[in-house]
């Protein structure tokens, strides 16, 4: 009587805790793959494909499936690369060289008396920050420009210019504290 | 009248300095040769520029309106010719260039025409609108837009108005002398800002290492019959901070993230007071301000410069020493060195100090933390600066955040004080800097994957469209296909229609045959345009003639018609 009494009791608990379970598993499920997002928030969103993959969610879901290194991403940086391994419990690694240098952050900038209007440019931006219409003058606007490169290539008449942005007053930043050594005056031998 | 006053933790009581230039009055500094002024000055939008190169400009002419509702505008310091708009360098830790107006003064200064303003006739918010044309901003060093301060917050009433006079800084003494010479202006100021706050109570907060000025401002007070409460705060570095002078008042602690108006409570610096009455009541704009020329110097003296005066002038009239290696601006404890002496004096120059190594002895070299934590005991915040330091020193900026960083006013307290000779608030300038900046990126990055993910949408869409109007296409032609070969099929005698049809074909056809012939007549009749009236005689009357026989219609000759 008592076994019975014992293996009932189990079974209820299982039948109970199963049921918990199941529940539980619909209720809370996970809709997508929370590190892909985590991975996308780290990498800079210019979207310029330097990485191999079409831009930089791609590159984060090819990251999370274990496809692609964490080394890929030049805009992202050295910084960029570091953030990736602290998040995936990975070795850093510096910057592949195959897939580019990093490089100061530049915007494109069309030569305006040279475009013709072919509208290939608006077509290659990534983040529609090129505004022009079939043979009028197109432009870059320059506040929404990630710096991709991708319009350079495209262009017939190779109007477009990668710019450096230049330090202005509001993008200046203090500097990291450091102090400059000097050399001890070498004393004269009397 | 009894005040009770209350402290704030920590601060420090350094060499004040501050005799050296009180000895002699504020005195009116020379127009230099050329004025530099700044578009950019205060904090919040550059005002943009409304004059042109050669343009003639009067005293207090703008030259900047205000772009935004945080921005002030900028005026010409005197009458002359702006020779240049430009990027020139500014009084700024980076060294960097900003757009700025050079005028050449003509020495006329000929004023634009100025007169009082009514204000109590006026609502409020127009009253805001013209301090913020007028340039006013917070002349404690901020430089931030004053009319936009004078806002309450909304269901919060305005208790107290605190008006700053501590001047906590060493060496600085421009307030100090402004409320001796010219108290009752700013108490005509202070009255201008109450009745636009409606605060219950005005306290008066002057530090009481400057007896004279209290006098002075008591006695204004007094003459002019208000109920302001003029009141000495203990010296202590740093009482003159919005915060700490709030606390000192009213005991009340502005917490993180809130404003004071929350809290009703709301500051200005007695210049501010003082240069918001010459703009009401004398119609004169923010042209000048009293600067502080001290430090390395044998004649130190509080000056009123136009805005936009070069250092390189200015500084000779405190004829500092031979080895003076430099110009601090602002205090010794929150200044910074300036980059170059032909920069100009902006509106939050509220001091000079001539820099020399015996003066200043340079820093000795960055020790290791013992974390001793003298610094915490400085910190008028009550923040824990070594922490703060920890982080921002190994880049850890979400740490240095959790530590509060931002509530840090960087007043060098702790720098101060530490035996290991750290320089704290380089630290925390760097982190702040860098936080802003990673912020300001990271809301770019979002905007472009936004706009991205719009992009990808959108071309799926209009593939989607393109396909669905292809498709539909087809099946129109389909269809349509279907129909000719369902109608050849089913009626075997389709030449009556098809008759109609090319019938009204053909009538067209000749119908427009007709007009050409019709045009072509009327064509060929122009060469008897210029004929001689016997010859047009004539012809009109072989024309008639020919009507009559029923030839051809009159309307076809152009003759004809000008005959009729």
């Amino acid at each position: 009587m008592d076994l019975l009494l014992a293996i009932a009791i189990m079974a209820l608990g299982a039948v109970v805790l199963g049921a918990a379970l199941g529940y539980a598993s619909v209720k809370f499920k996970v809709e997508g793959d929370p590190i892909v997002e985590k991975i996308d928030a780290i990498l800079p969103q210019t979207q310029c494909g330097q990485c191999g993959y079409p831009g930089c969610k791609p590159y984060a879901e090819a990251i999370a499936k274990g496809e692609a290194d964490i080394n890929q991403c030049p805009p992202g940086g050295d910084e960029g690369v570091r953030k990736l391994a602290d998040l995936l419990g990975k070795e850093y690694k510096p910057l592949s060289a195959e897939h580019g240098q990093e490089k100061p952050k530049a915007v494109a900038v069309i030569r305006e008396e040279l475009c013709i209007g072919c509208t290939l440019c608006i077509q290659a931006c990534p983040v529609d920050a090129i505004v022009g219409a079939a043979k009028q003058m197109h432009t870059v606007v320059a506040s929404l420009c990630t710096g991709c490169e991708l319009c350079v290539k495209p262009c017939p008449v190779e109007c477009i210019d990668m710019v450096p942005i230049p330090e202005t007053l509001e993008t200046w930043k203090w500097k990291y504290p450091v102090f400059e050594i000097k050399p001890a005056e070498s004393r004269k031998v009397a | 009248m009894l005040q009770q006053l209350f402290r704030f933790q920590g601060g420090i009581e350094p060499a004040y300095h501050k005799q050296e230039s009180v000895r002699e009055p504020i005195a009116q500094a020379p127009l230099p040769p050329r004025l530099i002024i700044p578009l950019h000055q205060s904090i919040g939008g550059t005002p943009r520029p409304v004059v042109a190169v050669g343009d003639k400009v009067l005293k207090g002419q703008l030259i900047g309106a205000a772009d935004g509702w945080i921005s002030a505008a900028v005026h010409a310091s005197t009458s002359g010719t702006v020779v240049e708009i430009g990027p020139r360098r500014i009084p700024h830790p980076s060294g960097l260039t900003t757009d700025c107006v050079v005028i050449e003064p003509d020495g006329e200064a000929r004023w634009i025409e100025r007169a009082p303003l009514d204000y109590r006739a006026m609502a409020p918010e127009e009253v805001r609108a013209y301090l913020q044309n007028a340039g006013i901003v917070g002349l404690g060093g901020a430089a931030f837009p004053s009319h936009a301060k004078l806002t309450t917050a909304k269901g919060v009433p305005m208790q107290e108005l605190v008006i700053n006079g501590a001047e906590c800084e060493p060496w600085i003494t421009c307030d100090d002398m402004l409320m001796r010479e010219r108290a009752a202006e700013i108490v005509a100021g202070i009255g201008l800002f109450r009745d636009l706050l409606q605060p219950q109570r005005v306290l008066i907060g002057i530090e009481d290492n400057k007896p004279e000025a209290i006098a002075a401002m008591t006695a204004a007070v007094r003459a002019a019959g208000e109920s302001f409460e003029v009141i000495a705060v203990p010296t202590r570095y740093p009482a003159g901070g919005a915060k700490q002078l709030i606390r000192v008042l009213t005991g009340k602690e502005i917490p993180a993230a809130k404003r004071s108006t929350d809290l009703g409570v709301q500051c200005f610096n007695v210049a501010t007071a003082y240069s918001a009455w010459r703009a009401v009541a004398h119609g004169e704009p923010l042209i000048s301000r009293i600067v502080t020329l001290t430090g390395n110097a044998d004649r130190p003296r509080n000056w009123e410069v136009p805005i936009g005066m070069p250092i390189d002038a200015l500084l000779p009239l405190a004829a500092p020493r031979p080895d003076t290696d430099g110009v601090i601006m602002g205090g010794p404890m929150m200044g910074f060195l300036i980059p170059a002496l032909d920069v100009p004096v902006i509106k939050a120059t509220n001091c000079l100090i001539a820099h020399s190594p015996s003066l200043f002895p340079p820093q000795p070299p960055e020790m290791p933390c013992i974390r001793c934590g003298e610094c915490a005991r400085a910190c008028p915040h009550e923040l824990q600066p070594m922490d703060m330091y920890w982080w921002s020193r190994a880049k850890n900026f979400g740490k240095a955040q959790e530590a509060h960083l931002f509530d840090c006013i960087e007043c060098g307290c702790c720098a101060y004080v530490c035996p290991a000779h750290i320089p704290l608030v380089q630290y925390f300038r760097f982190a702040k800097s860098e936080i802003w900046a990673r912020e300001k990126e990271r809301k770019l990055a979002e905007g472009a994957k936004e706009r991205f993910e719009f992009k990808q949408f959108r071309e799926e869409r209009e593939k989607a469209e393109k396909a669905e109007k292809l498709a539909k296409a087809a099946a129109a032609q389909a269809a349509k296909k279907a129909a000719e070969a369902a109608a050849a099929s089913a009626a075997g005698s389709t030449a009556p229609p098809t008759d109609a049809a090319e019938a009204a074909k053909k009538a067209a056809i000749a119908a427009a045959l007709e007009r050409a012939r019709a045009q072509r007549a009327a064509v060929q009749a122009r060469n008897t345009e210029d004929l001689p009236p016997e010859k047009a005689r004539e012809i009109a009357a072989i024309d008639a003639r020919r009507q009559q026989a029923g030839l051809e219609p009159a309307a076809a000759t152009p003759l004809g018609k000008e005959d009729a």
